[in-house]
């Protein structure tokens, strides 16, 4: 996967709030058609990485290219319409349904002169269907549990049609079956051709479900590469600080990583 | 779809209130005259002296108030979106009170007449807006900074025109608090079709931006990920809203609390996502003909609609606080 073309490049990137710099000199080339995770302990700038990819966040140095271009030279819609992202805080206005949530995706494929077509319904109706919230169309999301509240904003997310999709702790406050149901709906989107990009606090996800893995830590790529290449027990404990040993996942042969218990 | 056609029907309903609303008001007066009667002054010119009250002496107070009404209503909408808090409105930011100050200032330093208090309210509403934008504005201007920094400034602005109040000619002041509390009692023909002309401007612009505000609603970061130019979208929007209040409040003074009130009673009327904008310019435009109706006819000597306003207003912010803490 890692030899494959990438439309999406980090340069020599110096990232930061303020007078804060949180990373420097990161260089990320997100594999086309892969599943990329980005791991690594809190506050190590993975968030913030994928912010810049995203172009929420301007580089105090260095480039984010799309398709040979700086980001910042794309107009913003049709940088959109290319790159999709799941932000960790989103907040839905009082009273909206489902499905005119999802709708405001279609926002980069409609001008004011030209709003709602037919194309921008059957991409409602499709990213309904492929996060299996068909059923809560009509639903006010205010109404809706977390696990479903979650897959309407995927939808929206995947109703923007873009093909690369970046994915900021998409499982955090979750719980489990909730979580794997969500890393699994990912996975399906990937095999159907979406570059997913996600920042995931949980190690044993980023080994079964992605093709490629980005460790970082104090705003470094430690490791980059497969995860059985990446997540080894030296490794987590270099990036974590974590004593662990590395097994096969019995169902899928992927690494999984234990805990060591505390030597008595 | 159903929620969209509901909110569209109770929307069109609201309008259509807010008209029939403003007929019956036109029939009350010294000379009073029923519902027929003035639908036939205002079609047939042939009617005489029933035309001359209605169409000239009536009309442009009436037509006044719904616009200022719906001017206000949008206002308000816009802010408090922006702000996303149901108290963001420009009369609490600060707008009315800088507005006030600028007319005073007109009328009791500079000496200068109505004229002077209509371009010194536009100025110092202009004014304190900049100042408020640029006091909350720390890598991008976001809700709750915007509401606390325009309390602030709001307080100070107070403090200034009541000092300006204490020591202007008691004639002057006198004449000053009255255009202070908002009044449509010396509205003409002109000032309605410079309101109207606002809000057809208004309206068109936002037809624009108004899907960007859909977006802000969502928050920043899915705006900049659905290709919103965030700061662009917000401060064109908050140009139409401090135009939308700046015009009406130059012509008849500040008028408190339907900017505030009139969105969330659109919203909750009409049950839409976020808080609608024609609705709101319908309800803002019924509260105002009815509050102006009953500041003219029912209250004895004809008191000033912003009393009345303030009055309603007071009400509702009570019923919103109380509410939003039993909520909590």
């Amino acid at each position: 996967m890692s030899s494959s073309p990438a439309r999406l490049v980090a340069e020599e990137l110096t990232l930061g709030y303020e007078r804060r710099i949180v990373a420097e000199n990161l260089s990320v080339a997100v594999p086309d058609g892969g599943f990329t995770a980005i791991v690594g302990p809190n506050a190590c700038g993975k968030s913030t990485l994928l912010r810049a990819l995203a172009r929420l966040l301007s580089p105090k140095a260095g480039t984010v290219v799309l398709d040979g271009r700086a980001a910042g030279d794309h107009p913003p819609k049709d940088f959109a319409r290319q790159v999709g992202l799941l932000p960790q805080t989103a907040s839905a206005p009082d009273g909206i349904t489902v499905r005119e949530l999802v709708g405001r995706g279609r926002f980069p494929h409609q001008a004011w002169w030209r709003p709602s077509t037919s194309e921008d319904a059957a991409a409602v109706d499709l990213a309904l269907e492929q996060t299996d919230t068909t059923a809560l169309a009509d639903r006010r999301v205010d109404e809706l549990s977390g696990g479903q509240r979650q897959r309407v904003w995927v939808a929206m997310a995947l109703a923007q049609q873009a093909g690369i999709l970046l994915l900021d702790e998409p499982t955090t406050f979750l719980d489990i079956a909730h979580q794997v149901e969500l890393m699994d709906l990912f996975a399906a989107l990937n095999r159907r051709g979406v570059t997913v990009v996600a920042v995931l606090h949980d190690l044993n996800h980023a080994a079964r479900y992605a093709s490629h893995v980005i460790a970082m830590r104090d705003g470094q790529i430690r490791a980059s590469g497969v995860a059985r290449e990446v997540v080894t027990a030296h490794l987590v404990e270099e990036v974590f600080g974590l004593r662990c040993v590395v097994i096969d996942d019995p169902e899928t042969g992927t690494p999984l990583v234990v805990p060591r218990a505390p030597s008595l | 779809m159903t929620t969209l056609l509901r909110t569209r029907l109770t929307t069109a309903l609201l309008l259509t209130v807010a008209l029939l609303a403003a007929i019956v008001t036109l029939g009350f007066g010294d000379y009073p005259m029923s519902v027929s009667q003035v639908v036939r002054a205002l079609v047939d010119p042939s009617t005489g002296f029933d035309h001359t009250v209605v169409v000239e002496w009536r009309l442009p107070r009436v037509v006044s108030a719904l616009l200022v009404g719906a001017c206000l209503g949008v206002s308000g909408a816009i802010f408090q979106s922006l702000t996303a808090n149901p108290l963001g409105s420009p009369d609490v930011i600060g707008f009315s009170t800088g507005a006030y100050t600028g007319a005073l200032i007109a009328m009791t330093v500079l000496g200068l007449g109505l004229g002077g208090a209509t371009v010194g309210a536009i100025v110092g509403g202009l004014g304190t807006a900049a100042i408020v934008y640029v006091l909350a504005f720390r890598q991008g201007v976001l809700g709750f900074r915007l509401v606390v920094v325009g309390v602030g400034v709001t307080a100070m602005m107070s403090a200034l025109n009541t000092w300006l109040l204490m020591r202007a000619q008691l004639e002057v002041a006198l004449g000053a608090a009255i255009w202070g509390a908002g009044s449509f009692s010396l509205t003409n023909a002109t000032d309605a079709w410079v309101l109207g002309g606002t809000l057809l401007l208004a309206t068109a612009t936002l037809r624009a931006v108004a899907p960007s505000l859909r977006q802000l609603e969502l928050g920043d970061d899915t705006s900049r990920a659905h290709g919103v130019r965030v700061e662009p979208a917000r401060l064109a929007l908050l140009v139409i809203g401090v135009v939308l209040v700046a015009v009406p409040t130059a012509l008849v003074g500040p008028i408190a609390f339907i900017a505030l009130a009139a969105p969330q009673v659109a919203a909750r009327i009409t049950r839409s996502a976020g808080l609608p904008l024609i609705a709101s310019a319908a309800v803002g435009a019924l509260v105002l003909v009815l509050a102006d109706g009953v500041a003219q006819h029912a209250l004895p000597g004809g008191v000033p609609v912003g009393t009345v306003t303030v009055v309603i207003g007071g009400c509702y912010l009570v019923w919103l606080l109380a509410a939003e803490t039993r909520r909590r």
